[in-house]
């Protein structure tokens, strides 16, 4: 079954400010590289959503990831 | 140092590895003695550990297949790895027109893979937690040559090589790596080779494990929190 959307999105935002990502700057268009969010919080990210939802993200599909609704579709369309 | 004081140290029955397991121990990290074979040998350094007041488990297991298992024990006894010592190491000498396929895979799975694995496994919750140390045992061998051991040298070369790069990756997280590289240490694999080589080593003599652990101890240590992606020789100026 899908995760929803709403819960990826959920945890994205909760896990962005501890890579120094203001909150109210987290929107579905902001893309990493203007959150300064680098490949090792991407990674680390990855591994945050593997624990929540048990989706894998390997290295080429973080390497794709260009904004927050980017990661967030992803994570919902590997889910299903 | 990490708040986390739990260490895994491969290869840990004898020589270079139960020196530097009772080394960390005696300041103050819980250690994984990890051994292959040799429990007798592993239990002796779990007994010199706890005679001088530290705490040290055993973990039986072979890092080329398992590394992960390996890491689990420590992890479930002392808490989640806060310093890595990948030290566990083969060698299956022969020149390199003799040197088979079997021989060559043997020691860069041991000394190479294994170590890239455990090492990935533990900079993943060492960079979660914002701190770490992972100390791999290199060798002189490797960035310089010595015939007989293409398969040896190419290992511990590209183990400095991986120290390097995980040590770039990882460095804002607090975690450092690093490589101890030793010359001509007095252990079990290197006995029957003493003969003729003290006139090649500067300081005119061979080394000891404990040599060789307390650097290994040092850069685990609060310390050498700004030291990361270097190699650091113990070899009495062999590679001068």
């Amino acid at each position: 079954m899908s995760v929803a959307p709403d819960s990826v999105e959920k945890v994205v935002r909760e896990a962005l400010p501890q890579f120094g990502v203001e909150p109210d700057d987290i929107t579905r268009e902001a893309t990493f590289e203007d959150l300064d969010v680098d490949s090792l919080d991407l990674a680390e990210l990855s591994q945050i959503i593997e624990e929540e939802f048990g989706v894998a993200l390997k290295g080429e599909d973080v390497a794709r990831i260009k904004t927050v609704g980017d990661a967030v579709d992803l994570v919902v369309s590997r889910s299903a | 140092m990490p708040d986390q004081r739990s260490a895994l140290v491969t290869g840990a029955s004898r020589g270079i590895g139960a020196a530097i397991a009772t080394s960390l121990a005696a300041d103050g990290w819980q250690v994984g003695i990890n051994f292959r074979s040799d429990e007798d040998g592993a239990r002796r350094t779990l007994e010199v550990i706890e005679a001088a007041g530290g705490e040290g488990v055993l973990v039986g297991g072979d890092v080329a297949n398992g590394a992960e298992a390996i890491v689990s024990v420590v992890e479930e006894r002392f808490g989640p790895l806060g310093c890595l010592v990948n030290n566990a190491g083969v060698t299956a000498d022969g020149l390199a027109v003799q040197l088979s396929d079997d021989d060559w895979q043997r020691v860069i799975d041991t000394n190479l893979t294994a170590a890239f694995r455990l090492t990935r496994h533990a900079v993943k919750g060492m960079a979660r937690r914002r701190g770490g140390r992972v100390i791999n045992i290199a060798s002189v061998v490797g960035p310089r040559a010595n015939a007989g051991q293409a398969n040896y040298a190419a290992a511990k070369a590209g183990l400095i090589g991986m120290t390097k790069t995980v040590a770039v990756e990882v460095a804002r997280r607090g975690v450092t790596v690093n490589a101890v590289a030793p010359g001509f240490i007095e252990t079990d694999m290197t006995r029957d080779h003493v003969d003729g080589v003290v006139e090649h080593i500067p300081a005119r003599r061979v080394g000891q494990p404990d040599e060789v652990a307390a650097a290994v101890r040092f850069l685990a240590s609060d310390a050498a929190g700004y030291i990361t992606g270097t190699t650091v020789y113990v070899d009495g100026g062999m590679s001068a």
